[in-house]
């Protein structure tokens, strides 16, 4: 056995799972019309290759990756483009952004699709591949997978994590996976321990998922490499990245950095599997699988197409009468949908029908009693009571010195507060606050860049100026006078010159030369001659010159 | 509303009501030993409390319902009615028990604002300002000259009225820790001491029965995680260190560990005094020093001050260091190192 570690607190919440755990995966509804936004991941958002009109075929790609973090968009079935435009996206806040209409021709005509000979190819066009293949973490935090499986220097990611901990109530996409497709999963970890050439790979999965600990660790057995599937106990968030890797290594992701400071990556479940389908099958991510229960008669997993809007698939779970709105993802990191005509994204892993029955309005906050419940059951170690103070307060500084940007706003001190203060809640918005206040005064810095970048412009321009002149009387003095003495009174005149500068620039011009070795000084000083003297000779040359 | 959209269900209320439950095996104890009078004493309390609090969250323009009904002034109160002396003339007990939820509770920012634990201000300022009549504690039945009905238990309380062939002597005895110390001033060994009819195998008779339910109460609320082990633990662990230490010097003046757990209000100190979430640290090893403070505290209080108790003080002069506590005892944070000076900052 593997000895575990433990990461601070977390909560047991009721779990839900077996509402639509172990019904298999069903395939989702092949609709009329299919949204797909073209930013569905971290990074920059592709750009529509695509126009009203076309037709295309089901794995085309319609949104090309912009940037170095991004990812593609594929059209989930065949059928014609529709329109380019803007369409409101499952986001907490009801936000439009630039999506691809596409209405299916009912057809489902694939393009010709290209597998790749991953262990034969440079692992960088591997990586092209993921990236246009539009594989992201499909955990929720939707990252590029291509960026971060390159492995950088060698030896850098010995250890390759895979997360099936799903660890929030109601959600069973993965486990659904892990049940039916472990052995393409395995596939898809042999890919990625492959490109980042880890030694060890570890599955972490919940004890709650007993059958799909078991099929994965069928799966493992077959596998080339080895790989060890690693049970852990069911505790929220275990399934956090950081609080994996705590609960397998012991290591802990530093705060700033990243888990490949520590030398581990770690990927969901379905990741690997769309890993192995681009790489082995040459099949973009054109669905995920879905969790879609709560208030509803049928909860399943459905296999849906990336962009088929809520109402279609929501409709095959039969929601009851008295469902008032959808919760997507789980209930301690979700949130609620403003509306449901929105497309399914890669992020979205799970739709929980709601009734006030069964999520009863929170009761009214107390004060905080300081009973330190969610300083005990915050993962990271916060001192939510604290926070809580200084946030209410608005005392933000305090908030970041109590490391507030470190909460992964995970829901557990909130889940716990007898008072049932929406700590979380302080915690977004104090974060929010200190955000848009980073950014007005970066906004006003940037003002202030600019402003002193055009008044150096134009004071170095009137220099150049000044300085071509002044060589082309100097040219002419030097002609007009004899050699010696004119070279003598030039070098006095340049003297006297350079006192006059010295003096004038000392007055004037901030330096930022003080604390500089005596060598620079000195050569600094030798520049500032030279300019001096010439603008010494601009200045009597050019007097008529206007200004500019 | 946003995440998370699922609570545990428990309240402010459950918390209340769980120590109010852990209280009752020591208040019958302490009625089987004491009789009856202590059950007058915290139904005035209780009544005070509530009287109080309902004015004070009506001032403060506060919804009366929900923060009534939170539990918390009744604990006050219990807690303050079992630390006077049972036999406690009425307006004794409501004057402090007002004073505690008037003064200290509310005027320091009601629930969860407090500096300093209510109880204890309430004991606190009685037994500064009526030092007699909050060192009369009823003898325990078994060893008091005469004995009191219910209805005559009643009678003094109201009208401090005794039978007429009755002294209030007959009724009334110097607690074990007052009794240890006269006699330590009369040069008596402990030893010596310890062979008087008032002293039972741990503390007191009676007294130390009571304590024992104490510890039973604070076991459960332990089990129950409305506590947790730090302040008890730290706290008994000091005082009994203390007390060890110098037991083990000289054994004939200064009383041995059991001795001073048992007696007093060492147990219900450590247990649901000191454990007050609002004015205790919320850090674990800020609850460490608090306890361990708040039991040498009482030890010296007890052992070299003029104080017939040294727990209402001990935990008072802690409730000060709190915020000192809390701020030098932050654990560190998950992914940082163990000191740095700032931690997030933006991304
Ligand atoms: S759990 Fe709630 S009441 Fe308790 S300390 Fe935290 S914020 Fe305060
Ligand atoms: S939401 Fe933040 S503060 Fe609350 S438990 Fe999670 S990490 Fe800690």
């Amino acid at each position: 056995m593997r000895p575990l570690f433990r990461f601070n607190g977390g909560i047991h919440p009721p779990q839900h799972k077996s509402e639509s755990a172990g019904q298999g995966i069903v395939p989702g509804p092949l609709p009329k019309r299919l949204v797909l936004p073209l930013h569905q991941h971290i990074g920059a958002p592709a750009k529509a290759i695509v126009k009203p009109g076309d037709r295309v075929l089901k794995g085309q790609m319609i949104g090309q990756p912009q940037g170095p973090i991004s990812a593609a968009v594929h059209a989930p079935t065949s059928g014609t483009i529709h329109a380019v435009g803007l369409h409101a996206l499952p986001h907490p806040s009801g936000l439009q952004d630039l999506c691809i209409e596409l209405w299916p021709d009912q057809e489902d005509r694939w393009i010709d699709r290209q597998p790749i000979e991953y262990r034969e190819k440079d692992p960088t066009r591997v990586l092209d591949h993921l990236r246009s293949a539009g594989v992201v973490g499909l955990g929720g935090a939707v990252f590029p997978s291509a960026v971060k499986l390159n492995p950088g220097p060698p030896g850098r990611v010995p250890t390759l994590i895979i997360n099936g901990a799903e660890c929030e109530p109601w959600i069973t996409c993965d486990d659904a996976l892990m049940r039916e497709r472990s052995g393409e999963i395995v596939e898809g970890i042999l890919i990625m321990r492959h490109l980042l050439d880890a030694q060890e790979i570890l599955i972490g999965i919940e004890d709650n998922k007993p059958e799909a600990a078991a099929a994965m660790r069928r799966a493992a057995a077959a596998s080339p490499f080895p790989m060890e599937v690693v049970v852990v106990p069911t505790v929220y968030p275990t399934g956090g990245a950081k609080q994996l890797t705590q609960i397998l290594t012991g290591k802990e992701a530093p705060s700033s950095g990243r888990s490949s400071d520590i030398g581990v990556a770690c990927f969901n479940v379905a990741t690997a599997y769309t890993v192995h389908r681009a790489v082995n099958h040459g099949e973009p991510v054109l669905s995920r699988v879905v969790t879609v229960t709560g208030n509803v008669r049928q909860a399943r997993n459905f296999d849906a197409l990336i962009g088929t809007l809520l109402p279609d698939l929501v409709a095959l779970a039969q929601p009851k009468d008295d469902t008032d709105g959808f919760i997507m993802g789980g209930p301690l990191m979700g949130h609620r949908l403003p509306a449901l005509d929105v497309p399914v994204v890669k992020a979205m892993n799970c739709l929980i029908a709601t009734s006030p029955a069964l999520f009863k309005p929170a009761p009214r906050p107390m004060p905080c009693i300081r009973c330190g419940r969610c300083a005990a059951a915050c993962p990271v170690k916060l001192q939510p009571q604290d926070l809580h103070w200084f946030a209410k307060a608005s005392n933000f500084g305090k908030a970041q010195e109590y490391a507030l940007f470190d909460c992964i706003e995970c829901g557990c001190c909130s889940y716990v507060c007898p008072s049932h203060i929406p700590l979380v809640q302080y915690f977004r918005h104090a974060k929010g606050e200190i955000w848009a206040r980073e950014r007005e005064k970066k906004a006003a810095d940037t003002a202030r860049e600019r402003h002193t970048f055009r008044e150096d412009r134009l004071e170095r321009e009137k220099k150049e100026r000044a300085e071509r002149l002044a060589q082309k009387a100097a040219a002419a003095t030097a002609q007009a006078a004899g050699d010696g003495a004119a070279a003598q009174s030039k070098e006095d005149a340049l003297r006297a010159a350079i006192e006059r500068a010295k003096a004038k620039k000392a007055e004037i011009v901030p330096r930022n030369t003080e604390n500089l070795p005596p060598s620079t000084l000195s050569e600094i000083e030798k520049i500032e001659a030279r300019r001096a003297q010439l603008r010494e000779a601009a200045a009597t040359k050019s007097l008529d010159q206007k200004e500019d | 509303m946003s995440s998370p959209y699922i609570t545990q269900p428990t309240s402010v209320n459950a918390l209340m009501l769980r120590v109010l439950g852990a209280l009752v095996p020591a208040i019958g104890a302490y009625v089987y030993f004491f009789g009856p009078a202590i059950l007058v004493s915290l139904l005035l309390a209780s009544v005070t409390a509530l009287l109080c609090e309902a004015a004070m969250l009506k001032v403060r323009h506060y919804a009366a319902d929900a923060f009534l009904v939170d539990g918390s002034a009744i604990v006050t109160a219990w807690l303050l009615a079992l630390s006077m002396p049972p036999l406690a003339p009425w307006w004794l007990v409501v004057v402090g028990t007002a004073f505690a939820i008037v003064v200290a509770k509310h005027l320091y920012g009601g629930l969860g604002s407090n500096l300093f634990n209510p109880a204890m201000v309430g004991y606190a300022v009685m037994i500064v300002s009526f030092p007699v009549p909050m060192t009369h504690w009823a003898a325990p039945e078994t060893l008091a000259a005469a004995h009191l009905s219910f209805a005559q238990d009643l009678r003094y309380m109201f009208a401090g009225v005794l039978p007429d062939h009755l002294k209030l002597d007959a009724v009334t005895m110097a607690t074990p820790l007052d009794t240890l110390r006269t006699q330590l001033k009369l040069s008596h060994t402990l030893s010596e001491i310890r062979r008087l009819p008032i002293f039972g195998t741990l503390g007191g008779i009676g007294s130390q029965t009571v304590a024992l339910m104490y510890l039973l109460g604070g076991l459960y609320l332990l089990f129950q995680r409305v506590i947790t082990w730090h302040i008890p633990v730290a706290m008994a662990g000091a005082l009994a260190l203390v007390a060890g230490t110098l037991h083990g010097i000289d054994a004939d003046h200064y009383a041995s560990p059991g001795f001073e757990l048992f007696t007093g209000g060492a147990m219900i100190g450590a247990f649901f005094i000191a454990t007050d979430p609002v004015t205790a640290p919320t850090t674990p090893k800020g609850k460490l020093w608090f306890g361990a403070g708040i039991g040498v505290l009482t030890y010296c209080i007890r052992t070299f001050g003029g104080y017939p108790d040294g727990v209402a003080f001990g935990v008072l002069l802690m409730n000060m260091t709190v915020p000192l506590l809390d701020a030098y005892t932050q654990p560190r944070v998950f992914g940082h190192a163990e000191k740095e000076t700032t931690r997030g900052k933006p991304q």
